[in-house]
């Protein structure tokens, strides 16, 4: 049946790219829910043009899964016919929105992880991801860049400001050991030199997190428990709701076209 | 004296200079060629094939312009065109021909500076303004209305304008 949801043969190498896809999907379209209602016209173009960004990475990451596992899906297939428990994405990235403090915050805890991780994964064994990530890492650049500059405006402005990117922070550091995490799954592609190890980046990730806040004024939180299971497929209970809006029209109306 | 073979131009000198006369959606005094989109053109049997880079990975531009391709070259009779999307090596603004730095500053946008490697993505110090080329100029918006580009204006003559960032 073409709206039932596909079955997807996980090798290591196609979880291993689908679960970075994931990752830009559904951040991506996280920030397209803010489509005409952010604060300014700039942060909407803005947050359009990061969403943008983020879902072109997917794009290719999915096609290159697809390639992978060779068994007739696309992109369209992964992206609509995989329910909650098939996506493999980070729980930071599907938390919903909250206020513009919290879609900032969200923002520069993955892209200050996603710069450095595209840009080591420029040397990736495999040539697709290589491609991939040498224009990842220049997107991730730029989100950095836009992030960090609001945390420090929102972190070090208004008592208001202040205290929604301290709510965001409270809310969101549980989700951001999982960046960090490998298991099993991502190891056998990494001994390949086709990924790498993402604790390698956990140092250079606090310090740009750590010299944002400083300017920003805001504490650095200490690592305390840390929430996982998005690699797995166990997700917050957010990321349904996202997916039963994302995935409604090709559900309710299979290979749909416009 | 001149022969046949002279005038006609070869299919594939042809389809090449069709291909690369599509121009960009977005930016219309630009062309494939100019911006270093199009890559290859090779003729196997019937069908032309045309390799083109992605600029940005979500511009949406792309779809139009593999479409614009297969227009173009369906227009000069050639029947099977296809398109294909190359990512290796990656697409950078430093591509971008002189020719298409000098029309797109004719056209209003301030061209991406050169050298564009990440480390110089940042570097930006100093865009001068395409209509009265002041450098002094401030940025606005580091995200403008398509990817590849960003909104400033000029401290001088007061226009707004677009920016092509480095890529």
């Amino acid at each position: 049946m073409a709206s039932g949801s596909i079955y997807v043969t996980e090798t290591p190498l196609v979880s291993y790219v689908l679960r970075r896809a994931d990752d830009a999907l559904v951040l991506g379209h996280r920030l397209s829910e803010w489509c005409g209602r952010a604060p300014t016209m700039e942060e909407e173009l803005a947050l359009a043009n990061m969403g943008l960004d983020l879902i072109g990475q997917a794009r290719s990451l999915y096609s290159h899964a697809a390639a992978v596992e060779a068994a007739g899906h696309d992109e369209d297939a992964y992206a609509y016919r995989r329910d909650e428990r098939g996506y493999r994405n980070l729980l930071l990235v599907e938390q919903p929105n909250g206020d513009f403090a919290c879609t900032i915050l969200r923002q520069f805890l993955y892209a200050a992880f996603a710069e450095p991780y595209w840009r080591a994964m420029t040397a990736s064994c495999d040539s697709t991801l290589a491609a991939i990530a040498a224009k990842a890492e220049k997107e991730m650049a730029y989100h950095v860049r836009h992030s960090a500059e609001w945390a420090i405006r929102l972190g070090n402005g208004t008592a208001e400001s202040r205290a929604r990117m301290e709510a965001a922070l409270e809310r969101l550091w549980t989700f951001t050991g999982e960046l960090f995490e490998a298991d099993g799954i991502d190891e056998a592609v990494i001994v390949h030199g086709i990924g790498i190890a993402p604790h390698t980046l956990h140092h250079g990730w606090r310090e740009t997190v750590a010299r944002v806040f400083a300017q920003a004024t805001l504490i650095l939180p200490k690592d305390g428990y840390m929430r996982k299971g998005g690699r797995r497929g166990q997700h917050s209970e957010h990321l349904g709701h996202m997916l039963a809006e994302m995935q409604y029209l090709q559900r309710a109306l299979p290979d749909a076209t416009w | 004296m001149v022969t046949s073979a002279t005038i006609v131009e070869a299919p594939l000198a042809k389809a090449r200079r069709i291909a690369g006369a599509v121009v960009d959606p977005e930016i219309p005094v630009l062309t494939i060629a100019d911006l270093g989109v199009l890559r290859d053109v090779r003729i196997a049997g019937e069908t032309v094939e045309v390799d083109i880079t992605p600029t940005y990975s979500g511009c949406p531009a792309m779809n139009m312009i593999a479409v614009e391709i297969e227009l173009a070259l369906a227009g000069a009779g050639f029947v099977k065109t296809r398109v294909n999307s190359v990512l290796s090596p990656t697409w950078t603004t430093d591509w971008m021909s002189d020719e298409g730095r000098r029309k797109l500053s004719e056209y209003g946008i301030a061209p991406p500076q050169k050298g564009a490697g990440r480390r110089a993505l940042f570097g930006v110090d100093e865009v001068a303004c395409p209509r009265c080329g002041s450098a002094n100029t401030t940025e606005i918006a580091a995200f403008g209305p398509t990817s590849c580009k960003s909104l400033w204006r000029c401290n001088r003559c007061q226009e707004p304008f677009d920016y092509f960032k480095c890529h």
